[in-house]
């Protein structure tokens, strides 16, 4: 029984449940960093470190904070990791760094992260907020990394950097452009729709 | 003076802050089902982040780059918007009751705005002085204002007519959005 609850936990931000397709959560990074794969894969890292950080520790503390003031904590809680990560990347990870720019920040205001606080880790154990957090980053991981080589094949010809069609690829060159990111989502919301079997 | 006009036109039309920023797209998908509840949360959205845009400035400049904190700019910042927020709600509930009704329900929602946080942090990126970053954060909100009422007018428009069965709902709108954003592309060679 317990074994169901955990596996439902961690499967339900995948598929069911996913942040970016299903619940529109998110929106603001999702299309802004899906130029190409490797900057959504990058963005879909960054949030679920934060994610599974933040919601065990919420877990953690949650007979501790008081009701009234539980919104400002969460974000403090959530602006601490988010400056642990921006660091990190800026150290480790320049190029991602610079490519995600002014994303990386408002990983803070991303709504799934205080979405998840409020909805499950305020009200669940730290083992189960941490699959659910490793759930939800997942699902968010994946549709931006997919979304984000949808674009990145259409208008640049390449994946994950490497090129497809040549060197000097006749493009859409419109799908890395903002209009793009608009127009693929819709298109792979419609696709992940048809494939839950919603109509 | 042409700093100034270049700045309102680069953030209103070539550089918009939803549809070529992606900033704020939560409440530009969420609130403009109608005109008038996107225009209410237009002006909302450009009192505050106008008024947390000179908040933040001075903020910045006097405490955080003062005594090196630089690496807690996203805490305090979102810290600050947060407390402004709630501020801004309080005072208009008590002085301007007729405004508090007609705004009160979008001033929640703005906190978790990434346009308010994300025009903060870029004013200060860009290391602009405090008239510029004002005029920039005035501007950028006065884009998005303007994205969102043309938004909800298509959108109006559209919920008459017969959308086919698999786009209705998100897909058409952010298809909508698409061809909007497409449409601002046309500004892009404005300014350079």
């Amino acid at each position: 029984m317990n074994k169901k609850v955990s596996l439902d936990n961690l499967t339900r931000g995948i598929f069911r449940e996913n942040p970016t397709l299903v619940m529109l959560l998110g929106m603001c990074p999702t299309l802004g960093v899906s130029t190409s794969a490797e900057n959504g894969f990058g963005m879909g890292m960054a949030t679920m470190f934060v994610l599974i950080l933040s919601n065990a520790m919420i877990s953690m503390f949650k007979n501790f904070i008081p009701d009234r003031v539980r919104i400002p904590c969460y974000i403090v809680i959530i602006a601490s990791f988010v400056t642990v990560i921006e660091m990190l990347m800026a150290a480790w990870l320049p190029t991602l760094y610079t490519a995600l720019g002014i994303y990386i920040p408002l990983i803070v205001v991303n709504c799934i992260i205080l979405g998840r606080a409020e909805a499950f880790a305020s009200k669940n154990n730290v083992w189960q907020s941490v699959l659910d957090g490793i759930g939800m980053g997942i699902g968010f991981t994946m549709s931006l990394t997919v979304l984000g080589a949808i674009r990145e094949i259409l208008g640049a010809g390449s994946i994950f950097g490497y090129p497809l069609f040549g060197t000097a690829p006749k493009s859409l060159l419109l799908f890395i452009m903002p209009p793009g990111a608009f127009i693929a989502l819709a298109f792979m919301i419609i696709g992940f729709n048809k494939l839950r079997g919603v109509k | 003076m042409t700093g100034y006009l270049s700045i309102f036109i680069a953030a209103i039309f070539v550089n918009n802050i939803v549809l070529s920023q992606f900033l704020g797209i939560c409440p530009f998908l969420g609130v403009s089902k109608k005109i008038s509840t996107s225009a209410g949360m237009g002006v909302a959205v450009m009192f505050v982040i106008t008024l947390s845009s000179i908040v933040t400035h001075l903020i910045y400049h006097n405490f955080i780059a003062k005594y090196n904190l630089e690496f807690m700019t996203t805490i305090i910042f979102i810290l600050v918007i947060a407390t402004l927020v709630q501020m801004v709600e309080i005072i208009l509930k008590k002085t301007a009751p007729t405004i508090y009704r007609s705004l009160g329900i979008f001033l929640p929602l703005i906190t978790t705005n990434c346009a308010v946080l994300g025009i903060a942090v870029l004013a200060i990126q860009k290391q602009m002085d405090l008239m510029h970053s004002v005029a920039y954060s005035l501007a950028s909100a006065m884009g998005f204002t303007l994205a969102i009422i043309l938004f909800a007018g298509i959108r109006e428009r559209l919920a008459k007519t017969a959308v086919p069965q698999a786009l209705q709902g998100t897909p058409i709108a952010l298809i909508t959005a698409g061809l909007l954003s497409m449409a601002f592309m046309g500004f892009s060679g404005i300014i350079h």
